[in-house]
């Protein structure tokens, strides 16, 4: 870390000589170090799954969600520090419920992408403020189709096919190449997911995990809901048998 | 020219423009129904002939409104956003008929203490723990909940069919009885339309049919001739 | 003018759009149509007035009632679709422009008098024709007709309008039913202007004042 002791890493309001604004990306080491957040974009919707690492045994299933509803359409993964990407999920959910005052239908997913991504800019920007701890993957389907965009803390927003975020990233995006996304529907890919999120765990080092995924689709009546308990665990069941074949191949 | 005073008092309370008349409401053996016309009133002009006035609310509860339209469209769309944020909350725990009623008795009450009232009369039926939920709201937030409800011309025409029918009814027979109401209401109320809506809402949850148009009947042999003081003529 | 202002000693009060307005659904497009008139109380400030106000490129409203007031709500529509259509990085969509309409008579419904018509075509919807009566609400309708003159020609409009008509067939459609309402309304008068929005773009027409379609026929020559 050459940023340490150089000062110019104490505020966002300030650069160090070659361009950089520390403080943001210490943010994104945020989210580095927190359980990873896939997000899918297929043909006929969007699928999304979390790899919640659990803090204690004594922890209630289910608690701490990572996977939130901001519209009835779209769906939120928050990677990094929860408290800072509830925040995020309220305003997105402002902004969906205003939009749709003013306008009369649904937010477009770029149109909230870009709202909330100028949000979390403007925490990067002011002495006072800490930018957000926090990466966003927000999926959904509007008038034009599925959509999947992903905010990092600096403000920034992508348009994604298939997008990781957390500390698993670089190999579950590596895993999500290989599958052809727009010839797959959301029951197909549920497995890839749970299976991507099984392997790019650390099963020694980090510390149990519960698998979150949900979903938008035809199937959950074009609403962000929870994939049911039984699909889910289904699905989770053939990732692992999957896995433990290419061991077994290994 | 008129001459006026130069400043007059401000008021904000306004006058419906666009209204709807009677909803109908009425309890049954496994549910609760809802029926009105389709007619949206500009004064006595029959101006917007097929408006909805039914509004569903989460997954057990319809609300059905008489009074200002552009007022009830305003009260729809808030609804529809704290039911879409219920939702979105997935704690398990969603509104109840109950609560939505107790909802719009405090949005009404708080709106006419700003001598701004939302002009309507407002009746909500939901069903929940195995029984049918039957309430009504009106313009100044006063709140009952009843086995039979009807709004403004509904009072007077279609009430006392409707208490005369009972609620031991099968959903069948409740049809029959809210739809002889709103004919009669037809032929006494200058701001109505045959031209109707039914909603029920039970333990499968809430059904709202498509507009449909009801008959009248004008078959009575003394309709055939006119009397005058008393001799045919 | 305020009423308490001294003035000529005939009726004359603020500038008022006592006007016929309608807007026609057709197969591919709409037709939005209007009288020309603007009158003070009884005297016509205005003999070629035009009531047909652009919104966004495919998007026209028809105004109705306090000509101030509706003219500073176009302008907001018109600034309200310009910056939504920015973001969205499209044209905006009929319905979208209604509700925006609506949002900003209803919730301003003490201050205005305003009686709007919506109407235009978009790639979603197509031809698409909604109603913002004086309080607000948003009423999709295939035809609609406002303003004082309106009150006129329900009967004929009722008896002639057809679903699926042509771009011809709707455009005389409107000019007959104008002219009607001019015939029987002191408040309309002067042209008929039309506004024809399809796929293809936005046409214009005048009909003049003394070129009207004539339907009264059992009256003048």
């Amino acid at each position: 870390m050459s940023s340490i002791g150089t000062g110019y890493d104490l505020y966002t309001t300030s650069y160090s000589p070659d361009g950089r604004v520390f403080q943001v990306e210490y943010a994104g080491k945020a989210v580095e170090s927190s359980g990873t957040a896939v997000g899918v974009r297929c043909k006929d919707g969007v699928v999304l799954g979390f790899e919640k690492l659990v803090i204690s045994k004594m922890l209630v299933e289910g608690s701490s969600r990572r996977l939130l509803t901001v519209d009835d359409h779209v769906g939120m993964a928050v990677s990094g520090l929860l408290a800072d990407g509830r925040q995020l999920v309220n305003r997105a959910r402002d902004e969906a419920a205003s939009y749709k005052e003013f306008y009369g239908e649904p937010i477009p997913g770029k149109v909230l992408a870009e709202r909330v991504a100028g949000f979390v800019h403007a925490y990067t920007m002011y002495w006072s403020v800490r930018p957000f701890g926090a990466s966003v993957l927000i999926g959904g389907v509007d008038k034009d189709g599925p959509f999947l965009w992903m905010i990092e803390p600096s403000g920034l927003t992508y348009n994604y096919f298939g997008c990781a975020i957390g500390k698993g990233k670089q190999p579950a995006k590596v895993e999500m190449e290989k599958i052809k996304l727009n010839e797959t529907t959301c029951r197909e890919v549920l497995k890839e997911v749970a299976r991507i999120i099984h392997s790019v765990h650390d099963d020694v080092k980090d510390k149990d995990f519960e698998l979150e995924l949900s979903w938008i689709c035809e199937e959950s009546g074009w609403k962000h809901k929870m994939v049911p308990k039984e699909l889910a665990q289904q699905a989770e069941e053939e990732a692992k048998k999957a896995l433990e074949e290419d061991m077994d191949d290994e | 020219m008129k001459t006026k005073p130069v400043a007059e008092p401000s008021t904000r309370t306004q006058q419906p423009i666009v209204t709807g008349t009677g909803v109908l409401g009425i309890k049954y053996n496994g549910g609760v129904m809802l029926a009105c016309d389709t007619l949206g009133s500009y004064g006595s002009l029959a101006r917007f002939r097929t408006v909805k006035r039914l509004e569903k609310v989460g997954d057990f509860t319809v609300v059905g409104a008489s009074g200002d339209l552009s007022d009830f469209q305003k009260i729809s769309s808030m609804l529809r956003e704290m039911s879409t944020s219920d939702s979105a909350y997935d704690d398990g725990c969603n509104m109840t008929p109950r609560d939505i009623h107790q909802y719009l008795g405090r949005v009404m009450y708080n709106r006419r203490n700003k001598f701004d009232p939302l002009w309507n009369e407002l009746v909500v039926a939901g069903f929940r723990d195995g029984k049918p939920f039957l309430g009504a709201v009106d313009l100044i937030g006063t709140m009952y909940e009843d086995d039979i409800i009807a709004t403004s011309f509904g009072n007077y025409v279609c009430l006392p069919l409707m208490r005369k029918a009972g609620t031991n009814l099968s959903k069948e027979e409740a049809k029959q009885v809210m739809e002889n109401c709103l004919r009669v209401l037809y032929y006494r109320n200058t701001k109505s339309s045959t031209k109707i809506q039914i909603a029920t809402v039970s333990a499968e949850g809430v059904e709202i049919g498509e507009p449909f148009e009801i008959s009248t009947y004008w078959g009575y042999s003394a309709f055939q001739h006119t009397e005058y003081h008393g001799k045919r003529l | 003018m305020p009423s308490y202002m001294p003035g000529p000693g005939v009726d004359v009060s603020d500038p008022a759009l006592g006007t016929t307005i309608m807007a026609v659904e057709f197969d591919g497009g709409v037709v939005l149509g209007a009288d020309s008139r603007t009158s003070s109380g009884s005297y016509v400030a205005n003999r070629v007035s035009d009531k047909i106000t652009y919104v966004s490129d495919k998007i026209y409203v028809c105004r109705s009632g306090s000509a101030a007031d509706t003219q500073a709500v176009a302008d907001m529509m018109r600034m309200y679709l310009g910056m939504h259509s920015l973001e969205i990085g499209k044209d905006p969509e009929v319905p979208t422009a209604a509700n925006i309409l609506n949002q900003v008579c209803y919730e301003n419904k003490n201050y205005l008098m305003a009686g709007m018509i919506c109407a235009g075509w978009d790639e979603r919807n197509g031809g698409v024709v909604y109603s913002i009566p004086l309080g607000g609400g948003l009423f999709r309708e295939s035809y609609t007709i406002g303003g004082s003159g309106s009150g006129y020609i329900y009967g004929y409009c009722d008896a002639n309008f057809r679903k699926g008509m042509s771009k011809h067939e709707a455009q005389e459609f409107v000019k007959n039913a104008i002219s009607l309402a001019i015939w029987r309304d002191g408040s309309s008068g002067g042209v008929i202007r039309t506004v024809t929005i399809t796929k293809d773009g936005v046409e214009r027409e005048m009909v003049l004042g003394d070129k009207l379609p004539h339907l009264a026929k059992g009256w003048c020559p």
